[in-house]
């Protein structure tokens, strides 16, 4: 199966880093990239409004590299299908 | 020419653990907080949902109709606190005075309820009219005209914004100028009315407001909790007092500044200290004679572990015999307002002898190793306390009180 979250992380990244896609991997860290903790804050705030969901403080602080944030967003985007499912006459 | 000696004679405050100075010593006492789920906001559209609001607050036992139309939150906290100063201080105002008397408001915000407002009634109706008064109601320094004009007050009077340290600042340059014999009196402080939607939600995306409660220096610490409020203070020089009987409640001995020069939102422990060592010199004061100090305390993950170092370069081994609490795990963190509502909560402390609590506070963080007055109030007679305003950008501010001599 093709990573395509993986790949749109990619993307915003490379996007809110203003570099090219080519030049990013799921292994490329923050540091590397010469990102502060402000700017890791501002992407999260870009990865939110890319996949439509909110990222909790507890996972926004644990994400420092391109593969974090890609896990991240794999496991809320799955758990946001998953409570659509779910989700029947629940509100809030 | 000669440094006067400047003394505080009047206290005010409005906040989310009392509504007037005896309310809220009575809350410091206590160790009792004011944070709660928010009442005056759309809660739903929030991410965090707890703050500490000045409940129950009726503008109209305060103020008539007219004058309300005129009047942010923020500035009507600040007129509250002022007038409660003001006859605290038994001031007796004559045409010379009123020229003699300077006003220094510090407000990180100013009227941001106002300026939502009408931006979101524009946005949502393109075309339509604003309220008239939109720019007078939110301009930061509404809060030291009204005050200027409710008591006829015509010598120097302006505004500081220097985010969360602003009242802080504003209290030091009142200082500088009733100290320098350019004013005989002034009315000092700061307030705040962050509580509106547009504006609570720049906070989400910084992570740093807690969705639980405000836990200084405590291990399981999740962040700020926001405030509102105001607090006042009236100042003049210890020889006025003195002549005319004032009830003296400390003196105002030093004052502090510096800028970190490092990060727009992460704080230093270098500039930290570098304020605190300007206001004990500037005070004349060794850190031996400090008991107790009123952190900035803001329970952020960075704030408490960067203030415990900088406290620690700034009395060396004193750190360990120094009480330091943080009220705004009782008030919250009232921003523009805070530098303010803290200086009285540590004048009253040296007064009365009891020294604040860092309240819901669960369990120690060996990065914060300081004696922070865990949860219980504590008797203490100091001599010396400081407290200290860090703002978002690297500036600060801190004051250096001394126990009045009556």
């Amino acid at each position: 199966m093709s990573d395509t979250i993986g790949e749109r992380v990619i993307e915003v990244v490379a996007r809110y880093q203003k570099v090219s896609p080519e030049e990013i991997s799921l292994k490329t860290t923050f540091d590397e990239l010469g990102m502060t903790s402000l700017d890791a804050l501002g992407l999260i705030a870009e990865l939110e409004e890319e996949f439509g969901t909110d990222i909790p403080n507890e996972d926004a602080f644990r994400i420092r590299d391109v593969e974090q944030a890609a896990e991240t967003m794999r496991r809320l985007v799955s758990a946001s299908y998953a409570g659509e499912g779910e989700a029947t006459g629940q509100v809030g | 020419m000669s440094q006067r000696r400047v003394v505080i004679t009047g206290l005010g405050i409005i906040s989310a653990v009392g509504q007037n100075v005896a309310a809220f010593q009575d809350s410091m006492r206590a160790g009792r907080h004011g944070i709660a789920a928010l009442e005056g906001v759309d809660r739903t559209q929030l991410r965090f949902q707890n703050g500490a609001e000045v409940r129950g607050f009726d503008a109209r036992a305060h103020f008539a109709d007219k004058q309300l139309e005129l009047l942010d939150r923020f500035a009507q906290f600040a007129l509250v606190a002022a007038r409660e100063a003001v006859a605290d201080a038994r001031i007796e105002w004559s045409d010379e005075l009123r020229e003699r008397t300077g006003i220094v408001t510090g407000s990180c915000l100013g009227g941001k309820i106002s300026e939502d407002e009408a931006f979101a009634a524009f946005h949502r109706r393109e075309g339509v009219r604003v309220h008239p008064l939109s720019i007078p109601r939110a301009m930061t320094n509404a809060a030291a005209s009204h005050i200027s004009m409710e008591f006829g007050i015509t010598g120097p009077a302006y505004t500081i914004s220097t985010a969360c340290a602003s009242s802080g600042h504003a209290i030091g340059q009142a200082l500088l100028m009733v100290r320098s014999g350019l004013t005989d009196l002034a009315i000092t402080g700061g307030s705040e009315a962050p509580f509106t939607l547009g504006h609570l939600k720049k906070w989400e995306p910084l992570r740093v407001v807690a969705p639980d409660t405000c836990r200084p220096f405590s291990k399981d610490r999740r962040g700020m909790i926001l405030g509102e409020g105001g607090a006042m203070l009236v100042i003049e020089p210890l020889e006025s007092a003195r002549a005319r009987g004032a009830h003296i409640h400390a003196e105002l001995v030093g004052f502090g500044m510096s800028s970190d020069a490092h990060h727009i939102t992460q704080p230093s422990a270098a500039g930290a200290a570098r304020a605190m060592r300007v206001a004990l010199r500037d005070a004349d004061v060794r850190p031996e004679q400090v008991g107790y100090v009123n952190a900035h305390g803001t329970a952020t993950q960075v704030n408490d572990p960067m203030e415990t170092e900088a406290i620690r370069e700034a009395f060396g081994r004193h750190a360990d015999k120094l009480a330091v609490s943080s009220t705004k795990s009782m008030h919250g963190h009232a921003l523009g307002a805070a530098g303010a509502i803290e200086a009285v909560a540590s004048i009253l402390a040296l007064e009365e002898g009891v020294l604040p609590p860092t309240a819901n506070f669960l369990e120690p963080d060996p990065r914060c190793d300081l004696d922070c007055i865990p949860n219980e109030a504590r008797r203490a007679e100091v001599e010396y306390a400081l407290s200290n305003s860090f703002a978002f950008g690297g500036l600060n501010a801190v004051l250096v009180f001394r126990r009045g001599e009556n």
